[in-house]
């Protein structure tokens, strides 16, 4: 009788890498359908487009290094990378920065640093600062939501602008058409009013801000939430980035709540607008770039949610998320290096 | 060791200051955002280096050696310092755009190394032709720098040459392609070090090519024997 050595670790579980990018994919779903809801068809038509160009330059790419294409398109990671670009990204940019974001990431924040599981930086978020940095003006004018919105704009309305052709044909005209039906996010139109001096309750009276955290925003970041928790009920992710970002952007942005009220916006604001909950659940947790013990990814998390926090209020750009995440992915390592779990029969330290 | 031939092939490529000892990044990758500002920075250096290396070279035997890099540095400073004064009184245009980075040249690790490592052992003439390739190729790679990340950037080439040439040069300037908004990360040192690598990328992937291309005339026919003895 012949007995099976197999070396440790024993217990695995069954779960394949696409198992678990194909679980995220659809558990961000809702999220991209209430996007979809308040921010009309462009969020989906960027997102598409992001499909296309990611899974045509992972298989150049994998091509050019003489690797299996069809191992690496059906591992859903560069369709996972491509639906975080899609969705970050205004509604009605146009067609060029999405592709150029789409490029940058899968060429060369992953594969050139050797592909899946080798890339330092979460390429969605490197695309994202890629863009943000190059491209301030259109980074930051999304399309008003669709309650407070005079006319929200048909899908061959989203195709036209995004790609500029048509009845929208000609740069001025674009533009124009884009200034009719774009307006600053929550976030920035406060950050905007508090410069100008207006207090914070002052601000929020405004019409975007319906309800406290802005129009639409509440119940994209609701969705993105409901999403996450499914996630962690189908165990793809652990809890513990996740926690350690929502507690740590809530900490942060109490003490500064209760400090200074007026200047300062509430914990439940910077917890449901912006990016909070879609980079809570699905971008921080990427495994690749995150630490990787339990103690260290509570560390980890909790970085970035006072990064958030420090970079929203003294910042120049309107969110931050994708800024604290590329700095908590260059920590990472360093984390890693101090927080060892203890190994089983040795003492701490 | 006057084998011009070898230092010309070291100087442009084969340890081309730029792409291999990677010497002077900071000058590289920050005054690089246009043509011009990288032409007019590196034919600086390339000035700063000849002359620092004849220099070297003539006082070479007069220098003690435990003295030679307080000498040497100060034969650089006042070198650069006169480059400084004279591109601010010829071209003040460029002078304004390169800003502290042409006082800096006196930092640069390629002018003290050359000095060091070349010119401190080899005559005069050697020594020139040493600092003209070194400068030569490093100039090459500002000007390829310069020229991708001016055309990524803002579609233009050789923008603002006039500052560099004399208002003749206006007619210089061309639009290579048509651009709606700059590109600002190609003209932000992000952008630099992103161009940069990608040029080493292409540097090592043309001498790889070139390696494959060459083996079947490299080989050493050696001798082959039946039985090697243990010779240790």
């Amino acid at each position: 009788m012949a007995f099976k050595i197999a070396s440790s670790p024993h217990v695995t579980r069954n779960m394949h890498t696409s198992t678990v990018m194909q679980r995220v994919i659809l558990c961000l779903l809702p999220g991209l359908v209430v996007q979809c809801a308040f921010f009309g068809w462009g969020t989906l038509i960027q997102v598409l487009l992001a499909i296309i160009v990611a899974l045509s330059c992972e298989a150049a790419v994998m091509k050019l290094r003489n690797r299996s294409i069809k191992a690496s398109l059906s591992d859903n990671s560069a369709m996972l990378t491509a639906i975080l670009i899609g969705v970050a990204i205004p509604p009605l940019a146009p067609w060029w920065m999405i592709v150029m974001g789409t490029v940058f990431a899968i060429v060369i924040v992953k594969h050139l640093y050797g592909g899946l599981g080798h890339n330092l930086f979460n390429p969605a978020m490197a695309a994202y600062v890629l863009l943000l940095v190059s491209f301030p003006v259109q980074m930051t004018s999304w399309i008003a939501p669709s309650t407070v919105a005079l006319n929200t704009p048909s899908v061959i309305d989203s195709l036209q602008l995004i790609f500029n052709v048509g009845a929208h044909g000609g740069m001025d005209q674009f533009r124009l058409g884009i200034d009719g039906i774009s307006m600053a996010t929550p976030l920035d139109t406060l950050k905007t009013d508090l410069s100008l001096g207006l207090t914070t309750t002052e601000s929020l009276a405004k019409s975007i801000f319906d309800g406290g955290t802005g129009v639409g925003w509440f119940w994209v970041n609701l969705a993105y939430l409901a999403g996450g928790l499914v996630l962690l009920k189908l165990k793809a992710i652990r809890w513990h980035i996740s926690t350690g970002v929502l507690v740590g952007l809530f900490v942060a942005s109490s003490i500064g709540f209760l400090l200074s009220p007026d200047m300062q916006a509430s914990p439940l604001f910077h917890l449901f607008s912006g990016a909070t909950m879609l980079a809570a659940f699905f971008i921080a947790t990427d495994p690749v770039t995150a630490a990787t013990s339990p103690r260290g990814r509570l560390i980890f998390g909790a970085l970035i949610g006072v990064l958030v926090y420090i970079i929203r209020t003294q910042g120049g750009y309107p969110d931050a998320f994708a800024f604290a995440v590329l700095l908590a992915n260059l920590c990472a390592p360093f984390i890693d290096y101090y927080v060892r779990p203890r190994t089983y029969g040795h003492s701490a330290g | 060791m006057t084998n011009y031939r070898e230092i010309a092939w070291q100087g442009l490529w084969k340890n081309n200051p730029g792409l291999v000892q990677l010497l002077g990044l900071c000058p590289l990758l920050a005054v690089t955002a246009t043509l011009t500002n990288a032409l007019g920075l590196g034919i600086a250096t390339m000035l700063v280096l000849i002359g620092s290396n004849v220099l070297v070279s003539l006082v070479r035997d007069y220098v003690p050696k435990e003295i030679r890099i307080p000498v040497f540095v100060m034969i650089i400073a006042a070198l650069v310092t006169a480059v400084q004064l004279l591109v601010n009184a010829y071209a003040y245009g460029l002078y304004m755009s390169l800003g502290i980075f042409l006082p800096l040249i006196v930092t640069n690790c390629i002018i003290i190394g050359r000095a060091e490592a070349f010119a401190s052992r080899n005559n005069a003439f050697s020594a020139a032709f040493d600092g003209l390739m070194m400068g030569l190729g490093f100039t090459l790679v500002l000007a390829v720098l310069g020229a991708t990340r001016e055309i990524l950037g803002q579609g233009t080439l050789f923008d603002g040459a006039d500052q560099l040439l004399g208002p003749w040069a206006k007619a210089l300037t061309m639009q290579v392609w048509q651009v709606d908004t700059p590109f600002l990360l190609a003209m932000l040192p992000p952008g630099a070090f992103i161009v940069m690598g990608l040029l080493i990328a292409l540097k090592n992937v043309i001498d790889k090519k070139l390696k494959e291309r060459q083996p079947e005339a490299a080989v050493q026919p050696s001798v082959t024997r039946a039985r090697i003895t243990k010779v240790s």
